[in-house]
């Protein structure tokens, strides 16, 4: 495609920055607080939290390369209905490919690999950012948001598997008289890790003591 | 076709296993829209609305790829559904109540991406629920939906005359008194069989 005549060049910011932005600054789980769901339901072990994140990573980048490069062929009335087309049509993909390698994996994230599709997340990135930037920018922005996603999402699997179940990727770590915590694998103990690390993030921030 | 009783699936969806506390789905209007109380019943009531439409709508669907052997449209179909039922409520309600249609304002098409209804399709889907079933299944959900969101917002209401730490505002707080939440309706466990 040509460049159009009044296109604005952008300098500024380096496109490495973008990735920076999606892993701290703009953390999607701990600071802009998007795509909850996924976060708090399959994060009770961490593989399955690892499983998750890198999916969602995946549908991210293709969705935000794909709107990235139609971006001017997209007529603006119809561009949320084309996003979520696209947008589905990569997650219907990652549903299948997660079967074929691993049913046991399919079958512990159930219905929620299918729900990635309303993630916002991922369709606030492709409105928000790929649908006016180019193809470089978008994509260095789908791997800095995908990558901390799968950070956040491992942060809570791995505090969560460590105390409820005693293990570290399935690996016995913890001493055998070990009590585990089963409030970690209900649905309760989900809401209260992210809570802890939201309030450790939000310590570290401020940074240093505060009366 | 499973052979669940109504009044189990209804309790089941409502209660036992509520789609904001126990599946954590639609959890982004539970966290942003709980602030008053009264936007919180709106909103409830208008996503339980379109959680029946949306259940006749895909259970039909269903049936129609299941007649062309085409499993791999299920989500691509199911979205679209979803987005043009909500945009279909949203010229009815603006046709029939234009005051209704103001106080939802935003929260009306914010309900395609709202998880609660794709999940509750899906869910549906891979239960085999029968045509009676998942209208009541989608009836339980929503009124499950409703029920918590108005619990979070009456205790929101409440917490904010109470003294909140400096670094738990805003989210922090509102995902602790969730676990909370989440904790007492699993109270509720031995009511199914």
């Amino acid at each position: 495609m040509s460049t159009k005549p009044g296109e604005i060049i952008v300098t500024g910011p380096k496109d490495t920055d973008e990735f920076i932005k999606g892993v701290w600054a703009q953390n999607p789980v701990f600071v802009q607080v998007l795509g909850m769901c996924p976060t708090l339901a399959v994060t009770n072990t961490a593989s399955n939290a690892l499983v998750m994140g890198l999916a969602t990573a995946f549908v991210l980048l293709m969705s935000n390369v794909l709107v990235s490069s139609l971006r001017h062929a997209v007529p603006k009335q119809v561009r949320i209905a084309s996003y979520v087309a696209i947008i589905a049509t990569f997650v219907t993909a990652v549903d299948y490919i997660i079967q074929a390698v691993s049913l046991e994996v399919h079958k512990s994230l159930g219905a929620y690999v299918s729900l990635i599709v309303v993630n916002c997340l991922i369709l606030g990135r492709a409105e928000a950012f790929a649908s006016k930037n180019n193809l470089k920018r978008s994509i260095y922005d789908a791997l800095g948001m995908g990558v901390g996603f799968t950070l956040a999402l491992l942060c809570l699997g791995v505090v969560r598997e460590l105390l409820g179940n005693g293990t570290f990727f399935n690996l016995s770590v913890l001493p055998g008289n070990f009590q585990p915590w089963v409030i970690m694998l209900l649905p309760g103990g989900a809401f209260f890790v992210l809570a802890l690390w939201m309030l450790l993030i939000n310590r570290l921030k401020q940074g240093g003591p505060r009366d | 076709m499973t052979e669940q009783s109504l009044w189990s699936i209804f309790i089941n969806a409502s209660l036992i296993n509520n789609f904001v506390l126990a599946y954590f789905l639609g959890i982004c209007p539970f966290l942003g829209v709980s602030g008053k109380l009264a936007t919180a019943s709106r909103m409830g009531l208008s996503v339980t609305f379109v959680m029946l439409v949306a259940s006749v709508c895909t259970y039909g669907i269903n049936v129609l790829l299941t007649l062309l052997h085409a499993p791999y449209l299920q989500l691509i179909s199911y979205i679209v559904v979803i987005a043009s039922t909500v945009q279909l409520v949203e010229m009815f309600i603006k046709k029939i109540s234009p005051a209704l249609f103001r106080t939802l304002g935003i929260f009306l098409p914010l309900i395609t991406t709202n998880c609660a209804i794709l999940g509750l399709a899906l869910f549906q889907t891979n239960r085999g629920y029968g045509l009676l079933q998942s209208i009541v299944f989608a009836l339980g959900a929503g009124l499950g939906f409703t029920l918590a969101l108005i619990l979070m917002a009456g205790i929101r209401e409440k917490l904010e005359l109470a003294e909140v730490p400096n670094i738990a505002q805003g989210t922090a707080v509102s995902l602790i008194v969730a676990g909370i939440l989440s904790l007492t309706f699993m109270g509720f466990a031995g009511l199914g069989n």
